[in-house]
């Protein structure tokens, strides 16, 4: 095996001209092989089917003030609260530059009695209590998260705990006074 | 190398494969410290576990059915009309927690005896890397009887990485394979279920190859001078493994049998429902410690980072120790300060199962505060500080003398 001599062995010529070839052909492996990669990586993320999602309306009629109630959207709970004239002034009242993500409630609702929130906890996922009566709502009366303690104030504003930012308000529209389409 | 034996069809296959005399060389001369304690059984231990889990995992997943609608039901079918489906499951589910509190003392060990200095630095790391895709691959498997806590303790984890800037939400999609922990998510999960300890394995290959290029350390922590301070590990410790093989089996199988779900929580045979959050979600007894340090900061990132940090910062114990002397039995001062950190652990542990209110948010917060002082600054500043007791002049000489050990 090892009896073979290298010629070239040596020659700096050939040899900086090996090392190109070399570094060249590795540097197109290299890329190959990323490329090769791409489509099992990517046939991970959701396919065409989970894509293709439909929206979800919902009849506010039965929810009477101060109620609320819990949709299902893309897989996920979407909180629908019917807030009433105290909460939704305890949410007007804050001074938003002292928020973690500061918004106004004006800017979270399209109006002012019905906030519509998706209902996972900003933190790692959790949903939060707060939608049933007999919940606990945390100490700023909107919701309390209990994996690790986030809670969120009438707006659905993150106030205290881990979680980094206000619950999420998806796209909607009212298509008339008491229906609201999600998504 | 060749004389493996007179037999001639045994030395004919060696002379062309020399599996026997690898065997021979490997675990049958193969000198070992004759001061090993018991402490020095759960390597072993640890070995027959990973076993007892892929032959279990294997006769559950011939039932089982990664499937959102089915899954739940398959499990609950292993259990109540599979033949022995309750056993195998039972032994999967509490073997799975066996093989934590065994790498765990083994952990320990290694702790206590230095047993992560050089030479055995990347025997060290390749111990860690095990830990942390058992971690992966118990977590995974917990997904898949998709309970209530598989559904939410799936969410939890996974969210972690929407932690990341910029990308994390892209991650956890992808993770997903949707919008929520769902069915491509548990597709996913029962493959890499499947494939991740088969990729132990190999990495246990490694190990015991790193192992059996440095040697085992031993409660003296000084080295083997000559065949005076070893013992073939035939007969002397494959006797001494099977012994404990014993003992710990009737520990496990106590469990099996007895008190099957005492280690589980009963909110797993619930089924998973995506719209309601238990009240009290845990993790497995096992990852405690490190969701009590990932509760104790405030921050999301900062408390993923820590988490995480408290793991990947273990691997540079070789150089955090700055002592010369490897067993904790000749280091009179740092010997208190490693069972204060293991008590700390256990305290963190204690921690990460309670609620996310007073007081345990604040003593989750002092533990983790310990956790890395204990690594970051005790540990270099006793290395430095402490006068060791005198060591033996050799480990055949500390045993004949029957010096204190
Ligand atoms: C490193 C080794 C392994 C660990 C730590 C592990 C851990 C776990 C855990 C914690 C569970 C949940 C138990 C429960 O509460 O029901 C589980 C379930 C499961 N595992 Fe594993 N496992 C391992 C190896 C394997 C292998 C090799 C296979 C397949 C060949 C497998 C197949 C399964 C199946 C089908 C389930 C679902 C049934 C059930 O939940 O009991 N596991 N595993
Ligand atoms: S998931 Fe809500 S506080 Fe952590």
């Amino acid at each position: 095996m090892a009896d073979t001599a290298n010629p070239a062995h040596g020659a700096t010529d050939g040899e900086t001209r090996r090392d190109f070839l070399l570094y060249a052909s590795s540097a197109v492996g290299v890329v190959g092989a990323g490329l090769a990669l791409w489509p099992f990586i990517h046939s991970m993320n959701p396919a065409a089917d989970t894509l293709a999602l439909a929206s979800t309306e919902v009849d506010l009629s039965p929810v009477a003030e101060g109620q609320a109630i819990t949709v299902m959207w893309r897989g996920k709970p979407v909180f629908v609260r019917h807030r009433t004239a105290d909460e939704i002034s305890a949410a007007r009242a804050v001074d938003v530059a002292g928020l973690r993500d500061p918004q106004k409630d004006e800017d979270r609702v399209k109006k002012p009695e019905w906030l519509v929130t998706v209902g996972v906890c900003t933190h790692l996922g959790c949903i939060p209590l707060g939608q049933k009566a007999a919940d606990p709502r945390g100490d700023f009366g909107g919701w309390f998260c209990p994996c690790h303690g986030s809670h969120y104030d009438t707006s659905g504003r993150i106030r205290k705990g881990p979680a980094p930012l206000n619950l999420h308000v998806p796209e909607y529209a009212f298509l008339n006074d008491k229906t609201v389409k999600i998504g | 190398m060749s004389s493996v034996s007179n037999n001639k069809i045994i030395k004919w296959v060696d002379d062309r494969l020399p599996i026997i005399s690898m065997m021979q060389h490997s675990a049958v001369e193969y000198p070992t410290p004759k001061n090993l304690s018991y402490w020095w059984n759960f390597g072993s231990l640890a070995g027959l576990v990973l076993v007892i889990m892929i032959l279990s995992g294997l006769f559950l997943a011939m039932n089982y059915a990664a499937n959102t609608g089915l899954a739940f039901l398959s499990v609950e079918r292993i259990m109540r009309d599979v033949n022995y489906g309750w056993l195998i499951r039972y032994i999967h589910a509490n073997g799975a927690s066996m093989f934590f509190i065994v790498v765990y003392l083994h952990i320990v060990r290694g702790f206590y005896y230095g047993s992560y200095k050089p030479p055995r630095e990347i025997l060290w790391w390749l111990g860690l890397i095990i830990m942390l895709v058992m971690m992966g691959t118990a977590f995974m498997g917990y997904v898949l009887p998709w309970g209530q806590m598989s559904f939410w303790g799936a969410t939890v984890i996974t969210n972690l990485f929407s932690a990341i800037p910029l990308v994390g939400e892209h991650i956890v999609t992808w993770l997903w394979g949707g919008f929520s922990v769902d069915n491509p998510t548990l597709n996913r999960f029962f493959a890499l279920h499947f494939l991740l300890p088969f990729v132990l394995v190999g990495i246990v290959v490694l190990h015991v190859w790193a192992l059996h290029t440095v040697k085992s350390n031993n409660p003296l922590g000084i080295d083997m001078k000559g065949p005076q301070d070893s013992l073939p590990f035939h007969p002397y410790y494959t006797v001494k493994d099977l012994f404990g093989v014993g003992v710990f089996m009737m520990f496990f199988m106590a469990f099996v049998f007895w008190a099957p779900n005492f280690l589980g929580h009963p909110d797993n045979y619930i089924p998973a429902n995506p719209m309601v959050t238990p009240a009290h979600i845990v993790p497995e007894w096992y990852f405690l410690p490190f969701y009590a340090i990932l509760r104790a900061v405030p921050d999301k990132l900062g408390g993923v980072l820590l988490m995480f940090g408290a793991i990947v910062i273990l691997a540079a114990m070789p150089w955090l120790d700055t002592s010369k002397v490897r067993s904790c039995t000749f280091r009179p001062i740092y010997k208190w300060f490693v069972m204060l950190f293991i008590a700390d652990c256990v305290l963190l542990g204690y921690i990460g199962g309670k609620p996310a209110e007073e007081p345990y948010i604040l003593i989750g917060q002092f533990a983790t505060a310990w956790y890395f002082i204990h690594l970051l600054i005790v540990t270099p500043l006793v290395g430095w500080l402490e006068k060791p007791r005198p060591l033996p002049e050799s480990i055949s000489a500390a045993v004949t003398k029957k010096e204190a050990v």
